[in-house]
């Protein structure tokens, strides 16, 4: 008796455990009404809170943007601050539905980890910051070297791979966030910085004196970011990867937040149709209603309005479109069509 | 007890499962991986090239130093304070109580990040180093001492210094009962760092050069050479120190005070100088009161080196639960194996401290 009821009680508990912790992430997003979105604790054009405490930057327009073409609100969304170490234990858990989080695509993350990237909203590499007085103009001069280095990042490879592939050493002290990581850079307790170079511009904001760091002019590696979702949910990557898309051809097509009413009333071009939800098979293969581009358009923008207004000309930071020019630009930012 | 087992059969199977779901990655084949990444302190060699298991090492030594020394340093501060918290002189007693009362109830991040920024502005960068002669420097970058080198002869010191410590032993134990047969305590001090210090200098100069030291020297940007002390590691040691020491005080004040009054009186009765009254009489008893109380605080202190992380000092959690977690994505099985290391430095303080402590108890008969 007593060895059928503890039999019966494990398969019972078995059933109860073995359940998936996550089905369908659309469905859940749409009966919640909002997006939880995993961005980075802080840094300025890519994932900040401003003085009133909104969430700002170009990653964050990544999120604004999924919850505009899935709920029609792009302020419906609830940000979770993640450091690097944090980010895919979260993602994998389900305690955020999306990771727009300056994140490289890598083979073993693509694979191994159970996550799928969506797409490459910031195509970067990574640089070196110095202190001016230091006199160092080229990386290949920071032999013996100290760096400072935020935890938990493809950088602290790429980093072991350059000095080991020239010959020289360096030491590297490696801390829990950004902040930290640039305090201890400030204070001289290492001799360089080194993250992605769009990192390390946004980074050198927060010095005291911006002006006395130069960033070098070395690219030592690819690093495409962009944003990532588990894998095996193909509903919800399709969402997300067309979000980003959208924004994309929306700049091909020369459509912006402000035009893109008069464009919806008046556009002949098939293609301007196609993307504003007019003609085609507008949302339906997506699950999302058939307005889910136009909302995106409308509340948040196109790519280059995205870009100039967080990282570009708009922007403290003053970043080049260089790589993420579009394709017909001579960058190589480029979606696949609308149709 | 079944349940537990049941349940923790439970959970891991169904994360197992799930991991498989999501086409995570999982077992323990990562340990023998390349890891790729530097690590500014190790006690053991290592290298880019070395494997995360490697990793593991280097940063389970890296808190067992910090923790080793973090016991020690705030066990002695710690008797210090709460022994001047009782003295008679007012100055010294109140001095002591300020102590206690500002390290014990700031938060013990706060104080990690104070030392550690207050301890790197202060200091000059690498040209204009703080130094004495050629072989000590200071620095923003740490501490820079020689390093001894294994020379000629070394051998030879070695077993002249073994020899030495095993007569000052014997010395001991011969005193010993020397005083318990005739009640005359034979004086020893001056006869024991004799027999530490002649034979060894002695051999010293006749075997060559037993040590040899490799001076730290500026070349490039950097000091390279000798040893050193990475801030990050002073930091951590000190706030750890000085917080642990203020929690120890109080356990070494509430020893004392339970002992009662009457032992001192009486042992003051015999014509016990003050020192040996609280040495021989008061400490031993207080002591009773005071290990298990003190067992909770080393292991509070080995559980709060942790915080390493937050400066960058290259602890277990800092290298192994986090770079390695994050390149490799086995969070399940990092997890559990730092949990299991923390469990295991814990189960053999408790379980030392627990065989001291039945070792003091009172012998009733």
């Amino acid at each position: 008796m007593k060895k059928y009821s503890i039999g019966s009680i494990t398969t019972l508990l078995l059933m109860l455990f073995a359940i998936p912790i996550i089905a369908g992430t659309l469905d859940e997003v749409q009966k919640r009404g909002s997006l939880a979105c995993g961005v980075s604790t802080g840094l300025p054009g890519f994932s900040a809170t401003d003085e009133k405490g909104n969430w700002k930057g170009l990653d964050v327009d990544g999120c604004r943007a999924i919850a505009a073409a899935v709920l029609g609100d792009a302020s419906k969304v609830k940000y979770v601050a993640l450091n690097a170490k944090e980010r895919f234990t979260a993602l994998q858990s389900g305690e955020i539905d999306v990771l727009v989080r300056g994140t490289t695509w890598t083979k073993h993350r693509d694979t191994a980890l159970g996550l799928n990237f969506a797409g490459v909203n910031y195509y970067d590499g990574q640089g070196f910051m110095v202190l001016k007085k230091l006199g160092v103009t080229s990386a290949k001069e920071l032999d013996g070297a100290i760096f400072c280095i935020h935890a938990g990042t493809t950088t602290e490879l790429n980093l072991a791979d350059y000095f080991s592939k020239n010959g020289m050493e360096y030491d590297a002290i490696v801390f829990d966030t950004h902040d930290q990581a640039v305090r201890g850079f400030e204070v001289g307790r290492c001799d360089c910085l080194t993250s992605d170079q769009s990192q390390l511009y946004a980074l050198r904001t927060q010095l005291s004196k911006p002006y006395s760091a130069v960033i070098l002019n070395e690219v030592i590696s690819k690093e495409p970011l962009g944003p990532v979702v588990r894998q095996g949910d193909d509903a919800w990557f399709n969402v997300v990867r067309w979000s980003f898309f959208a924004m994309l051809n929306a700049e091909e097509l020369r459509v912006t937040s402000a035009n893109v009413d008069a464009m919806r009333r008046t556009s002949v071009n098939p293609a301007v149709r196609r993307l504003l939800g007019l003609d085609g098979d507008k949302g339906q293969s997506l699950g999302l209603p058939d307005d889910w581009s136009y909302q995106i358009i409308k509340q948040i923008g196109n790519y280059s309005e995205v870009f100039e207004r967080n990282v570009g000309k708009g922007s403290a930071l003053r970043i080049k479109r260089g790589l993420n020019a579009l394709w017909k630009d001579g960058g190589i930012q480029f979606a696949p069509p609308m149709r | 007890m079944l349940g537990t087992v049941l349940f923790f059969l439970l959970i891991g199977a169904n994360a197992l499962k799930n991991l498989e779901q999501q086409g995570i990655t999982s077992g323990f084949a990562f340990l023998s991986q390349k890891a790729g990444f530097s690590i500014i302190q190790t006690l053991i060699s290592y290298s880019e090239s070395s494997t995360y298991g490697r990793t593991f090492l280097v940063g389970l030594l890296n808190t067992m130093l910090v923790s080793v020394l973090g016991i020690i340093c705030a066990t002695v501060l710690g008797f210090l304070i709460g022994i001047a918290r009782l003295s008679s002189n007012w100055l010294i007693a109140k001095l002591a109580a300020i102590y206690i009362e500002i390290f014990r109830n700031l938060p013990l991040l706060l104080q990690v990040f104070f030392w550690y920024f207050a301890v790197l502005r202060s200091l000059p960068l690498p040209r204009n180093s703080l130094h004495f002669g050629d072989w000590f420097f200071l620095n923003i970058r740490g501490i820079y001492i020689p390093r001894p080198l294994p020379g000629q002869g070394l051998t030879a010191l070695i077993i002249v210094f073994g020899v030495s410590i095993a007569a000052i032993y014997a010395l001991k134990i011969w005193a010993r009962k020397h005083q318990e047969k005739t009640g005359k305590e034979p004086p020893t001090l001056l006869i024991s760092l004799a027999i530490l210090i002649i034979p060894s200098t002695i051999t010293w100069f006749s075997s060559g050069e037993p040590l040899q030291w490799e001076l730290p020297a500026l070349k490039g940007l950097n000091f390279k050479g000798g040893l050193t002390v990475i801030p990050e590691l002073a930091a951590l040691l000190f706030a750890l120190t000085i917080y642990t020491a203020s929690l120890i005080a109080e356990i070494v004040r509430s020893g004392i005070l339970s002992v009662s009054h009457c032992q001192t009186e009486a042992a003051r009765a015999l014509g016990l100088p003050h020192r040996k009254i609280l040495r021989l009489v008061v400490i031993p008893q207080a002591m009773r009161v005071m290990i298990p109380q003190m067992t909770s605080q080393y292991l509070n202190l080995v559980k709060n080196s942790s915080l390493a992380t937050a400066i960058g000092y290259p602890d277990l959690v800092s290298v192994f639960a986090g770079t390695s977690l994050n390149q490799t994505g086995q969070a399940i099985e990092i997890i559990a194996m730092t949990m299991a290391v923390y469990l295991t430095i814990n189960l053999t303080i408790s379980w030392l401290m627990n065989r001291y402590n039945e070792r003091i108890l009172l012998q009733e008969q």
